[in-house]
């Protein structure tokens, strides 16, 4: 036993330095070094003020916005210190409620839209911080926006084209528009 | 499937395969000690610490060691998350985690299960995470790899006493193998906007003000209730949005590499932070197969007979593209109940549609699934998608990939070793079928091998099956429960699953923070973990001490294409035919109820 505990100990100590404080050091002094803006989080700014980060969705429940995914964080929707999902299973009573309560909500905003409503708009995403909606979702709501900002639908629609990021290579990942940026473009340049 | 979900799997798996033989011949050319460089780093760690790199260990005292070693790791991180109000790097100033969760976290790292029962961003200080959790990534990993070379020692040697010096092996896989991988990994991830930082958590302000209904909190804390049992709100407003910060990237890089799949934050990998891109997501499960599969190749080089270890790779091979097809075609089928409320569920170029219920835009259905499939399949458990919101049989995929086992692919080290105690059980059957002397490469395969690996491969079915029992049956265990119906059920079986296949990734609606889940999914944990890895290192001292046998022409060949069969065989019957009653009372009812409506 005496030929293990030595080794063993030093070994673990000297080992978890190395791992646990030089590894993770080093790989922030490289970090903040090349990419600063990442590193700290892809935070966004308006005249000045940091008013959120690119990668963490934001609530909008306004018909001048255009509304992200559903976010099921507790207490409140997109609380960032509490990422997580529904974890409701498909036949949970309680998913077609709240999937039937975001339906009316949309409705109600636009009672002229009378088309189904794309899903992604309508299920909580699994983080609760979703920065994205489908460019579906974002199309489903331009007129809505329009409306509330009294726009026509060729310039909203330019917009959300600017903010729609494809595919990656054809098959990685889907294509995506960015809600907060798109809302801070919406109030920075057509007001 | 979709087009674009062909073009995934397809490149993924070419991917994967470029990079395993380069690198599993480089892991070879590490644990035989013939690295050129490193050496002076390697000598000073082992003079300071009184190792004698060329002292060989028998195998009883290369287990005690090894598991001495990984002792002090569940005091390390028990002490950190015990007293880490006391301790620097705790900007948030986060509390003492409570005894009982500690523990189930402490053990949970250390088996290289990383199942969580606390959310890290509102627990764990950064000092917990990169100093106990992220270094037990480290070394649970490297535990698996360590294990899994003294079993091909066994093999490559033949009367001897000795299957390796544990701790030269550990210094090696650590130094040589995980740190640099994951050094380049992470300054990638970072690149793509995974955060890297030591700064406390930012309060922004938003653009829209938040209503909310808040629930109110009697003095101890618990929420009230009404007569009914409804939780008692009041309305509230914020238009503050706390950003999380810490050191991500470093700890994300090891979690993805080392099989550990604990994630950072709450949401894992499903969230920004994490895994922000379509690329930083195929890279995440491509680091998750990577070392699992360049083992096999290790293997085949170390044997020196390269035809075994590609036997192995193509036998999971087999298995995991049927699953991955299976889960990605199951979730695009989305869900029949809210089809019918007026919603949009089908894939056109505007959207992923299917079952968007607890998945990220960015990843949509392609990328969900092949990731749940591959997170499972290997024992990593990290998600970017909410599996307890996957349909019936999307959310069993998971499900059975862990009760394989974890040997396709599987944990780093832990994947190969139980597929090569499945390989044991494979020529034994084989053996008695057409009535010769079992043997697999060179060795006999004898009475006490065999006792061994009954043990190995039973032990996790037995944690699994008694450990659902016993939560099914208790109030403790049943309070625990976040969906109604089957579902319930499957929830409480994914999770002992989970944890007896050291896999940790959950139907997350479980409330497990609770002293009866900690406690008995930390005992599923280290019996699963251990349970496995000492009767293989038995084996690997049995077979070491064993004389080499010459190939006649009666030998059976265990390459090619029959012993493939063989083995994937071996593993669907024995592996997964053990819950097939479970699964019948969890996913299928399921299932049927959502397609039949009744």
């Amino acid at each position: 036993m005496k030929t293990i505990l030595r080794p063993a100990i030093t070994l673990f100590l000297l080992l978890s330095v190395l791992t646990g404080m030089v590894y993770p050091l080093a790989v922030t002094v490289i970090a903040q070094i090349f990419f600063p803006s990442a590193a700290n989080g892809s935070l966004l700014e308006k005249d000045g003020k940091v008013v959120g980060s690119a990668l963490i969705g934001q609530n909008f429940s306004g018909s001048q916005y255009f509304w992200g995914r559903p976010s099921a964080t507790a207490p409140y929707p997109n609380n960032g210190v509490a990422s997580g999902g529904s974890n409701m299973g498909p036949l949970n009573p309680a998913l077609a409620e709240a999937v039937k309560a975001r339906i009316n909500a949309l409705r109600e905003a636009d009672p002229a839209n009378a088309q189904p409503v794309p899903i992604d708009l309508v299920t909580s995403s699994a983080s609760g911080l979703d920065p994205e909606i489908s460019p579906a979702a974002a199309e489903y709501q331009i007129k809505r926006v329009a409306k509330a900002r009294n726009l026509n639908y060729e310039q909203l629609h330019q917009l959300v084209i600017k903010h729609t990021d494809s595919r990656l290579f054809g098959f990685l990942g889907e294509a995506r528009v960015n809600v907060l940026a798109l809302n801070l473009d919406l109030d920075a340049e057509l007001k | 499937m979709t087009n674009h979900a062909w073009i995934l799997l397809g490149v993924y798996f070419l991917t994967l395969l470029l990079l395993s033989k380069p690198l599993g011949l480089y892991i070879a050319q590490v644990m035989e000690g013939r690295l050129k460089y490193g050496g002076v780093i390697e000598n000073t760690l082992y003079r300071f610490c009184g190792i004698k790199k060329d002292e060989e260990m028998g195998w009883l005292n290369f287990t005690l060691a090894l598991l001495f070693f990984n002792l002090l790791g569940v005091i390390a991180v028990y002490l950190l998350q015990r007293l880490q109000i006391s301790l620097p790097l705790n900007p948030q100033r986060f509390a003492n985690v409570s005894p009982d969760s500690s523990f189930n976290t402490a053990i949970s790292f250390v088996t290289n299960t990383n199942w969580q029962g606390y959310s890290g961003e509102s627990t764990m200080s950064y000092l917990t995470q990169m100093l106990g959790l992220a270094v037990q990534n480290f070394f649970s990993a490297a535990t698996g790899i360590v294990v899994v070379i003294a079993l091909i020692r066994g093999f490559v040697r033949h009367t001897a006493s000795t299957i390796g010096n544990v701790w030269v092996d550990l210094t090696r896989v650590t130094l040589y193998i995980l740190l640099p991988l994951s050094l380049v990994f992470s300054v990638f991830l970072v690149s793509q906007g995974v955060i890297q930082n030591f700064v406390a958590n930012k309060d922004i302000q938003t653009l829209e003000v938040t209503k909310y209904d808040n629930p109110k909190l009697d003095a101890s804390g618990q929420p009230i209730k009404d007569a009914k049992g409804n939780p008692v709100t009041e309305p509230a407003m914020t238009q503050t949005q706390t950003l999380p910060m810490g050191p991500v990237a470093s700890q994300e890089a090891i979690k993805m590499l080392g099989t550990n799949g604990g994630g950072f934050f709450n949401a894992n990998s499903a969230h920004p932070y994490e895994n922000p891109t379509p690329l930083t997501n195929f890279f995440q499960m491509l680091s998750i197969f990577l070392i699992p599969g360049a083992l096999c190749i290790t293997f085949g080089r170390m044997v020196g007979d390269p035809r075994q270890g590609w036997t192995i790779y193509a036998a999971m091979s087999l298995l995991f593209l049927a699953f991955a097809i299976g889960a990605m075609t199951f979730e695009q089928q989305g869900n029949p109940l809210l089809a019918s409320l007026g919603t949009d569920q089908s894939v056109t170029a505007m959207q992923a549609g299917g079952n968007m219920e607890g998945k990220e835009t960015r990843f949509g259905i392609a990328d969900s699934g092949l990731f749940a499939t591959i997170t499972t399949l290997a024992s990593c458990g990290a998600v970017n998608a909410m599996h307890d919101s996957f349909t019936p049989l999307g959310g069993m995929i998971p499900l059975a990939s862990m009760q394989l086992g974890e040997v396709v692919f599987g944990g780093v080290g832990s994947g190969l070793y139980g597929m090569l105690v499945f390989a044991i059980l494979a020529v034994f059957i084989a053996g008695l079928m057409i009535g010769r002397t079992p043997e697999y490469l060179g060795k006999k395969i004898e009475s006490f091998e065999m006792k061994m690996t009954s043990i190995a491969i039973l032990v996790t079915p037995l944690l699994v099956l008694i450990g659902t029992a016993i939560a099914v049956m208790t109030e403790a265990g049943r309070a625990g429960i976040a969906n109604p119906g089957a579902h319930g059920f499957s929830e409480i079986l994914y999770a002992l699953t989970s944890v007896a296949n050291n896999n940790g990734s959950a139907f997350a609606g479980l409330s497990a923070n609770t002293p009866f889940y900690n406690v008995l999914l930390a005992i599923g944990m280290w019996f699963g973990r251990f349970g496995v890895i000492v009767p293989v290192l038995a084996i690997a001292g049995a077979l070491a001490a064993k004389k080499r046998i010459s190939v006649t022409s009666g030998t059976m060949s265990t390459h090619g294409p029959l012993f493939v069969t063989l083995l994937i065989g071996e593993v669907i019957l024995v592996g997964l035919l053990n819950y097939v009653p479970a699964l019948a009372l969890g996913p299928v009812v399921e299932h049927l109820v959502l397609w039949t409506g009744h």
